[in-house]
């Protein structure tokens, strides 16, 4: 039987100058998409933000859950330009998997599951949304806060398709 | 160790040496479900093999729920089993809040809560969610399944876990999906099927 898990592309910080990751070129050989990111910056609470097709329009929008600890609470966030791709950790590598479904359908929106454990202050469970039907090509993974906010070294962000039969 | 091709007399580590190699998958397309123009009130996977040890299920849905709420609940049953042998917990958020459910011996499961759209929702918009159903073919547990989903509509929509017992021991063989609120899932709802061995 075929492979319908396949790792595309894996990239990993070792720079410490690196503000975003990018994967471009990606086929319509799938149908679902999975990202798996173990990032980290060297301040807690910062985000992945991911923009899809390099659109950054306010053409996103994203519902979470948190739980710290404490308590558990709920934020929307309409008209957004970029959607949720994970946190980073400060303290450790933060561990996120994003899931696109049905990423090359030229019919639906896009939209993808992101669980987030950002070990320093939470964990996450976000729904975003991208409001186009145009097949995701390329997935640009941007930290939040100014070019000048770099990945740690050793962050790294893995592409995998996964095809159904 | 080295073995050594009869047909070509070629030596590899490979027990296939001369051959391409094999590496068994263990993440495997089992059934697709697509759903046509005039939508339909389930999507059914059946004669499931016992060959993998979990099974997952990926979704992408929208329901013909009216009234104006956005989200709709995939719900789950096995093996054709409507007696009331389910149980269920859920945790949610909607942007205002987060809040919990749990309800016993239900006719169905929660496939994923909150993670279909609706007919209120913009056009174009489906849920999605992802169900993990673990050790579906051991006879010797009940069954219990967790699912992440969540459908945004940049304003309403929510993102929700959950999960569910089936108290049976017999491995499941069939699953059944469907909308809690809407009767009939819309045009371009895609169900995929994977077994994932150990």
């Amino acid at each position: 039987m075929a492979k319908t898990y396949e790792p595309i592309a894996t990239t990993t910080v070792s720079n410490g100058t690196t503000n975003s990751v990018e994967f471009t070129s990606i086929s319509g050989n799938y149908t679902d998409l999975i990202i798996v990111a173990s990032a980290k910056y060297s301040s807690a609470g910062y985000v992945i933000e991911m923009t899809f097709n390099s659109d950054t329009g306010t053409n996103y929008s994203y519902t979470r859950i948190t739980g710290d600890g404490t308590s558990a609470a709920s934020t929307r966030f309409t008209s957004q330009s970029k959607a949720f791709g994970g946190w980073t950790g400060a303290s450790a590598f933060a561990a996120n998997v994003v899931q696109i479904m049905n990423y090359s359908n030229s019919t639906t929106y896009k939209t993808a599951l992101t669980r987030a454990n950002p070990v320093d202050d939470r964990v996450a469970a976000y729904v975003s949304l991208w409001r186009s039907t145009s097949a995701i090509t390329s997935i640009k993974l941007t930290l939040e806060g100014g070019a000048t906010n770099y990945y740690t070294s050793g962050s790294s962000f893995t592409l995998y398709g996964i095809k159904a039969a | 160790m080295s073995v050594s091709s009869v047909k070509t007399g070629a030596t590899g580590i490979s027990l296939l040496t001369g051959n391409a190699y094999y590496l068994p998958p263990d993440f495997e397309s089992i059934a697709t479900v697509s759903v046509g123009s005039g939508g339909t009130s389930s999507i059914d996977f059946t004669s499931i093999p016992s060959t993998y040890t979990h099974l997952q299920i990926k979704l992408l849905g929208r329901s013909n729920r009216s009234g104006g709420a956005v989200t709709d609940n995939w719900r789950i049953r096995f093996n054709s089993d409507t007696a009331s042998n389910y149980t269920r917990h859920e945790m949610w958020g909607d942007g205002g809040g987060a809040y919990a459910y749990g309800a016993g011996n239900e006719t169905s499961g929660s496939g994923a809560s909150l993670s279909l759209s609706t007919t209120s929702s913009t056009s174009n918009n489906f849920g999605v969610a992802v169900i993990d159903i673990l050790d579906y073919a051991n006879t010797n547990k009940y069954k219990t399944t967790r699912g992440l989903g969540g459908t945004d509509n940049n304003g309403g929509g929510a993102v929700a876990i959950s999960s569910s017992v089936w108290r049976s021991t017999s491995a499941v063989t069939s699953i059944t999906l469907f909308g809690e609120l809407g009767g009939t899932l819309q045009q371009y709802s895609h169900a995929a099927l994977y077994g994932i061995t150990a």
